[in-house]
């Protein structure tokens, strides 16, 4: 295919994407205006950017989204901090894997906000609640591809590097992180995934005052339809947005750059 | 998990026999087990927050023999079964006519994009709002989550069947049908039921965790949140431990025999 035709090809699919966007827009409008639901149920998309804005022009949508970033983080902090090496451990010394292993696989199936009711009842409402869920929601992928990413580099990769005379610092370093470190950004990734999902979970059943989830919640008691899409918007974002840029300028950077273009998908 | 392991000569040097690998794996949970019991016994917290490995079994005990909890797992079982169900079969139809119909993916694309993103628990107000509590906005969320890896995933997969297959069975005269039965989704098989395991996950978390939102009457996500009203611990743990059972049922029951069955028979993964 020339690469004319390939252009071609790429703007008509393009400007497609875009009138399906448009038809469901205007679907949209056209079932919000017609009275058949109550205008509280599916306010207008006029309704729903209007208080977008408004919120993001008071401040409070900001300082919700702040208050939800400041939670994941910590926890995804944590779940990185403690993840990464634990993983290498694991995959290094048989005894340690021995012992995490099997407790990884039974603790592995319980959804993390299983948790949020014992976490609640043990730590009180509030920040503690929501950091340990994320937690506990990031570690596991974090583990699991730092294990399998140490793993699975190539033992010719470690001899190589043996036989050339490096000390074990030096093969920890140079071969085992850049080898597992596709398996590490794929972690990464999925980590941050699980944990945005678990946050807006944790928010809506440990509620504080502040947080994206305990809002879009929040919002069903007063029939705010419009409230909560529009921070269903700004939760889109976020993700979207650290999916993208984060995580994709961190591929980049790293594991392109080394010529290791296996990249995960979730 | 175990094919990583297989895969790594130096894991064959583990202990061999039935026993010494049952006692390896029991070991750590016999630790944190003794833990458990010391921290509780010593009385740091109070009973009712943490309570002993026998009060937890004893509600375990309770709760099964009253038929409450067997009742409990049963409706979220029956959530998650149709919830799921309705995910796969619009999540393969969707994800196939993607990846075969140009004008299909254009349309679906930018819808599957901008809705995957988003937690689907993040809907879940917005479902009950529109759905009203009970059962209806579970299920519906439930599919509605899992629907997206199933879709992503069908459609890499039939995107992902090589030009080559699809050429040689159209010069060896294969119809539509044919093609479609023998070539196409045999080829996608393994990228489907890996959406369908991640589907499910998917479900399974979400599953739980809406059931606290959405008041329905039984259900163990409700069973463990209710019990948060009365500082059950004990029951509250039991109910987990149903959860981390079913979980990992589904997992090694539902998942493997179906992969042994298509994929690895059909010589399409090892």
């Amino acid at each position: 295919m020339t690469a004319a035709a390939l252009f071609s090809e790429r703007s008509s699919s393009l400007r497609r994407g875009a009138l399906t966007l448009v038809v469901a827009a205007l679907l949209y409008e056209a079932l919000a205006r017609s009275g058949y639901f109550p205008q509280a149920l599916t306010p207008t998309l006029g309704a729903i950017a209007h208080t977008l804005f408004a919120s993001l022009a008071d401040g409070t949508m900001i300082l919700h989204a702040a208050a939800t970033l400041y939670r994941v983080l910590i926890g995804f902090g944590f779940a990185v901090a403690i993840g990464l090496p634990l993983g290498v451990l694991i995959a290094r010394l048989r005894p340690v894997e021995n012992f995490v292993l099997p407790l990884m696989s039974a603790l592995m199936p319980i959804p993390s906000l299983a948790w949020v009711p014992v976490f609640i009842l043990w730590f009180g409402l509030g920040n503690t609640v929501s950091v340990l869920i994320v937690f506990y929601a990031a570690l596991f992928p974090m583990l699991l591809n730092t294990w399998s990413g140490v793993r699975a580099v190539n033992p010719i990769w470690l001899r190589a590097a043996g036989a050339m005379g490096a000390n074990e610092h030096a093969l920890f370093w140079k071969v085992i992180v850049p080898g597992a470190s596709p398996f590490i950004i794929a972690g990464l990734r999925q980590s941050f995934l699980r944990a945005w999902i678990a946050v807006i979970g944790a928010e809506m059943l440990a509620g504080s005052d502040w947080g994206l989830g305990w809002v879009i919640f929040d919002a069903k008691e007063f029939l705010d339809a419009d409230v909560m899409l529009a921070s269903l918007i700004v939760i889109g974002l976020i993700g979207f947005a650290t999916e993208r840029l984060v995580f994709g300028s961190l591929e980049r950077a790293t594991i392109y750059r080394w010529g290791m273009a296996r990249s995960g998908r979730v | 998990m175990d094919d990583v392991l297989e895969r790594f000569p130096a894991a064959g040097v583990r202990g061999s026999g039935v026993f010494a690998r049952a006692w390896r794996n029991a070991f750590p949970f016999i630790v944190v087990g003794a833990v458990w019991e010391a921290v509780a016994h010593l009385g740091i917290f109070p009973v009712q927050f943490f309570p002993p490995l026998e009060a937890i079994a004893a509600a375990f005990a309770r709760l099964t023999a009253s038929g409450v909890l067997p009742h409990h797992a049963f409706d979220t079982l029956v959530r998650l079964t149709v919830g799921f169900a309705l995910a796969a079969g619009f999540g393969i139809a969707a994800g196939v006519l993607m990846g075969r119909s140009r004008r299909a993916e254009d349309i679906l694309l930018p819808l599957v994009s901008i809705g995957a993103p988003i937690p689907g628990l993040a809907y879940a107000p917005l479902f009950l709002l529109w759905f009203g509590p009970g059962n209806v906005p579970a299920i519906a969320l439930v599919a509605f989550v899992s629907a997206f890896p199933v879709i992503y995933n069908s459609w890499t997969g039939v995107k992902a069947v090589k030009e080559v297959w699809l050429r040689s069975a159209q010069a060896m005269g294969a119809d539509d049908r044919a093609m479609f039965r023998h070539v196409v989704l045999p080829g996608a098989l393994p990228y489907i039921v890996t959406g369908l395991r991640l589907g499910l996950a998917q479900a399974w978390r979400i599953l739980v965790a809406v059931e606290m939102l959405a008041a329905v009457p039984w259900g163990l996500g409700w069973l463990i949140f209710g019990a948060q009203e009365f500082l059950n611990t004990d029951v509250m743990l039991a109910g987990i431990a149903v959860i981390a059972l079913i979980g990992l049922g589904l997992e090694k029951l539902a998942f493997q025999p179906l992969e042994n069955f298509t994929v690895v028979r059909w010589g399409m993964m090892t």
